[in-house]
């Protein structure tokens, strides 16, 4: 949607490429557009076309659930939303009959004369992001998928929970349309299954059947679910409290196993067929059966991969480096998302910002040429005009409509003053829904705008830019909660959501009568960064803004760069790690664009996006000096240290040298020493995390763990390994690696957290003893090494987090502003997160965080102004009295006292200003007012809350 | 009594704490009693001690200041 809106964003869909050539800086791109069969600035996306198409057409984006027509549009909020005809179904184009869209649309859109064009465009840097594929029928036979209906995939399953779905939302059987008492999900179909050769894992069906159980359970509380699965991989940041909120809050059975088939049960619907860890056998019946298919490479990665010249791994994904992740073989060219390694949405956002970064480095000598820079009308002045409301109720498909009568609500403002036009929508925010809102502005000249959604946080900056497209100042809108704050909590009760959604609208258009237009202003930018924190992320971070041209000064508590990297010797791919550091080091040592501050600590920070002043101090005792450093934008970077577990498994850890970390192992397994993989080693995984100290996963301790094993087998193949773990989480193409250490014979056995390992020790031997599932019985074993991986903790972040008024989730660490939609920024503006003070996760992944921060940061940089929010105090300086009351009590010194005639006036520094309107609620003489928020609007909203009440008194 | 008791409550929230969590008490899908109507302001530090009173006379049974 906002791609779509950029002026700067050219989206050619229908779109095939044929070829690519060039350098870097310098490539050509040769591109044939598929028709369309409609002029897209002619199609209004009415949808009468679709009506009136006598063809019927499998619909491909309801995953072949539902019926379309050839002549259609895939889902309401495309972008571009522009109707389009499917060449292969439709009447006209395959027998030169019927044409009876062509008179039936009133903008007269519908072109059969368009042919395929050619178009060549040339450009500087070149990002792949095809994203992934379907894997193979074959895969999902063995569970009767095609001979029985009920047996579907989960992305069909999706589209049956989703409101646009085949059954507007509701879960139903497709043999016989009965709502389903038992649904299974299987997991790994398709994935970790050298059958059909995804001998990787797909890192994300996990968490994706988890999400779709609650769902269904939301939409039926009675209906029973049973996820089948072999390790769970919920390793992304919260993704484990999701698991146990299934589990305790939704009641969704998790069962470890190995489902043998699903077969027809008659009358009973399915059997499926399981086997458990200890052998046993067990059959089930299920009403539905739900497939969790993997993530495939996309079906065309062998041509891109001809076209472009970049090579593909064993299977068939972009190849790339643990140390640069997203670049391909051919310089200039870089990859994001799924095509990739198989990975979730925030993972996709983040890389997608990363290769922007990389990107972005490669043209920065073409800055600011050629792009275009968005212009509005002029802006209708309605200071002297009687205000015209319109309001827009949503239903947010089922997501308010659901609940509350929006057609209801819709009608509650028909003859309230001022209003002359009101409506409801389906997704007001879709861009069909914005084009209807600019359109009735300027039918009914509207003045004022009250959208009835969701929330003003997420979703007022998209209506406002609508707004100011047609004309109207942005301030002239008022957003009214009753998706968030309305529909989503009183989900039970759609009667008192139905009142609480019209007195809420009602008080929305009591303000709304008085909004007032408010100037847009802008303050410059002080173009660097400051980088806290100068382990592999901050460095990186600050390399990344180098190669796009802007300097960054990095603080680094140590007396060495390096960070958490400077423990670790080597990556499960053979990456040695210290020549990784070493590189990345000397190069920022090289960068005159890079400032390195060692054994120095921010002491504190003032300001705002665009002009930040930080005190660093280096040094300590009397050597100690402090330095003030002016900065635009700030990185986060602090890291992470391993945790040092008291208590393991419930137990307190014992005292003994032959129990040791992952890393210390890893350090003893790269030095020298003859007997460093001894013969017999125990690793145990979640040692303290998940549960025990730590609530969480640490995501990179299994791969570690994996890691080490092979390289005790490398040195030494006689060496017996035991790893005892929970969940295996050798997420994506690591499950190789897995694999391999299998074969090699590292013994890996399944504990669970109701009995889980002993420990014990004395001066000269460790014993471990712990339930053999596959033996049935309990094993004790005195290995040389007992192994521990102890997941990792923040660092300092609770400090930081005070300073720079920066939010941390319950585990300490760093919480991003949006998960999915701005996963490396901080809700503070001009602060931005990477590394592992975000999460622990493995090296690639902190690499392309940290390029993604950059990317987010050097925004404000590149543009060298900053928008302040038009919503700034503003004294008016006939009514003050000079107190000073207010610059006293502003907690952001935004406001200054100064001589008009040889009087004492506040003014506001509207830079500072973060609207807070402290200063407005205590003015002795209401001299001040806040924009948006002015005293005579909330007592109008507050006079509306009433409003009702004297109503229903008179009943 | 024949009527349950179904007070009316006015509430301000500040934008950037109490607003926020009550968006992300709908993402997640807590469900609470749905009494309350709320005026979004930019902090409690914009409730002026006339707002409270205006909000009783009003017919708030109460009124939340959520910051």
């Amino acid at each position: 949607m906002e791609a779509g809106r950029s002026p700067n964003i050219e989206i050619l869909s229908n779109a095939d490429l044929l070829g690519l050539e060039g350098k870097p800086g310098d490539f050509t791109a040769k591109l044939r557009l598929r028709p369309r069969y409609i002029d897209a600035d002619k199609c209004t996306a009415c949808g009468l076309c679709t009506k009136y198409c006598p063809k019927h057409l499998t619909d491909s984006y309801n995953e072949g659930l539902d019926i379309t027509r050839p002549i259609h549009i895939d889902y309401p909020q495309a972008v571009p939303a522009t109707y389009f005809i499917d060449p292969s179904a439709c009447m006209h184009i395959q027998h030169g009959t019927c044409k009876i869209c062509v008179p039936v649309c009133r903008s007269r859109a519908i072109d059969f004369s368009q042919k395929p064009t050619e178009r060549e465009i040339s450009v500087g840097a070149v990002i792949v992001a095809p994203g992934f594929g379907r894997v193979p029928d074959e895969a999902l036979e063995k569970y009767s998928y095609g001979k029985h209906p009920d047996v579907v995939t989960s992305l069909e399953f999706e589209r049956l929970l989703n409101p646009s779905g085949p059954f507007q939302g509701e879960v139903r059987c497709l043999s016989d349309k009965r709502h389903p008492r038992k649904i299974a999900f299987i997991q790994c179909v398709g994935s970790r299954d050298l059958g059909c050769d995804n001998g990787y894992c797909s890192s994300v069906c996990c968490m994706y059947a988890i999400k779709e159980a609650m769902v269904a359970k939301e939409h039926d509380p009675d209906c029973e679910i049973t996820i089948y699965y072999m390790d769970l991989r919920t390793q992304g940041k919260d993704f484990d409290a999701a698991r146990t909120r299934a589990e305790e809050q939704f009641g969704i059975r998790f069962v470890r196993s190995r489902v043998a088939e699903v077969v027809d049960w008659g009358e009973n619907g399915l059997k499926l067929t399981y086997s458990t860890l200890d052998g046993g056998h067990h059959f089930e019946q299920f009403d539905m059966v739900v497939l969790s298919v993997g993530l495939d490479a996309p079906a065309d990665a062998k041509k891109i991969a001809d076209m472009t010249g970049i090579e593909l791994n064993s299977f068939d994904f972009a190849s790339t480096s643990t140390f640069a992740p997203l670049e391909t073989t051919v310089k200039g060219i870089t990859v994001a998302g799924a095509f990739q390694g198989p990975k979730d949405i925030p993972e996709s956002v983040t890389q997608s910002s990363a290769a922007a970064a990389l990107a972005s480095g490669l043209i920065k000598a073409q800055r600011n040429k050629g792009i275009v820079v968005k212009d509005y009308p002029e802006e209708v002045d309605i200071a002297d005009e009687e205000p015209r409301i319109g309001v827009f109720v949503c239903h947010c498909g089922i997501n308010i409509g659901g609940v509350v009568d929006v057609p209801g609500v819709d009608q509650s403002v028909e003859g309230m003053e001022g209003v002359v036009y009101h409506t409801d929508s389906l997704y007001s925010c879709s861009q069909d829904a914005q084009e209807v809102l600019k359109e009735k502005i300027r039918e009914y000249k509207l003045n004022r705008v009250v959208i009835a959604a969701c929330s003003p946080r997420t979703h007022e900056p998209l209506f406002q830019e609508t707004l100011r497209d047609a004309g109207l100042n942005r301030c002239l809108i008022e957003m009214v909660n009753i998706r968030d704050q309305c529909s989503w909590v009183h989900a039970n009760e759609p009667d008192a959501a139905t009142e609480k959604s019209k007195d809420l609208v009602r008080m929305g258009v009591a303000k709304a009568r008085l909004l007032k237009p408010l100037p847009e202003q802008t303050v410059p930018v002080t173009k660097s960064a400051l980088v806290i924190g100068g382990g592999i992320a901050g460095m990186t971070a600050a390399l990344s803004l180098a190669e796009q041209g802007f300097s960054s000064v990095i603080v680094e508590r140590n007396a060495k760069l390096g960070g958490h990297l400077l423990d670790t010797r080597y990556t499960i791919t053979g990456g040695n790690t210290a020549d990784l550091l070493k590189d990345v080091t000397a190069r920022v040592k090289k960068n005159k664009l890079v400032t390195v501050l060692t054994g120095s600590e921010l002491v504190n920070t003032s300001g705002f996006v665009g002009n930040f002043t930080s005190v660093v101090k280096s040094g300590s005792g009397k050597k100690a000096r402090e330095q003030t450093i002016d900065h635009g934008v700030v990185i986060v970077a602090t890291g992470a240290r391993p945790h040092a577990p008291e208590k393991v498994l419930g137990r307190k850890l014992p005292a003994s040298k032959k129990i040791i970390t992952q890393l210390e192992l890893e350090q003893r397994l790269a030095g020298r020493a003859k007997n460093r993989a001894p013969g017999s080693v125990v690793m145990i995984q979640c040692a303290g995390s998940r549960g025990d100290d730590l609530n969480y996963c640490s995501k990179s301790c299994c791969i570690d763990a994996v890691k080490n094993a092979l390289k005790i087998k490398e040195i030494n193949p006689d060496s017996q390994v035991v790893i005892l773990y929970r969940d295996l989480r050798t997420y994506g193409f690591a499950e190789e690696y897995y694999r391999k250490a299998r074969e090699l014979g590292v013994i890996f056995v399944p504990y669970s957290l109701a009995d889980p390992p002993r420990l014990g020790a004395t001066s000269r031997k460790v014993e471990v003893t712990y339930d053999d599932p596959i033996l049935g019985e309990e094993v004790t074993i005195a290995p040389d090494l007992v192994v521990l991986s102890v997941g990792m903790v923040p660092e300092g972040t609770e400090e930081l987090s005070q300073m720079l008024k920066i939010p941390v989730n319950a585990d300490k660490f760093f919480l991003e502003a949006h998960v999915k939609l701005r996963p490396v920024e901080m809700p503070v503006s001009g602060v931005y997160l990477c590394g592992l003070a975000h999460s622990p996760k493995p090296l690639d992944e902190i690499i392309v965080q940290a390029q993604a921060a950059a990317a987010k940061a050097a925004m404000p940089l590149v543009k060298g102004e900053v928008a302040v929010e038009p919503i700034v105090s503003h004294v008016n300086e006939d009514a003050c009295i000079g107190c000073s009351l207010c610059a006293s009590l502003c907690p952001y010194q935004a406001i200054e006292m100064i001589k008009v005639d040889k009087k004492r006036k506040a003014r506001t520094i509207v830079a500072s200003c973060k609207a807070c309107g402290i200063c407005a609620s205590h003015c002795p003489t209401f001299a001040i007012s806040m924009g948006g928020f002015t005293n005579d609007q909330i007592q109008a909203q507050i006079d509306a809350f009433g409003a009702v009440d004297d109503a229903g008194a008179k009943e | 009594m024949s009527q349950e008791y179904n007070p009316k409550i006015l509430g301000f929230l500040c934008n950037w704490c109490c607003y926020a969590a009550a968006d992300a008490a709908g993402v997640s899908r807590f469900q609470y009693p749905p009494n309350l109507r709320t005026v979004r302001v930019m902090c409690t530090g914009r409730i002026d001690p006339l707002f409270v009173l205006k909000g009783f006379a009003a017919g708030a049974a109460g009124v939340f200041g959520g910051g």
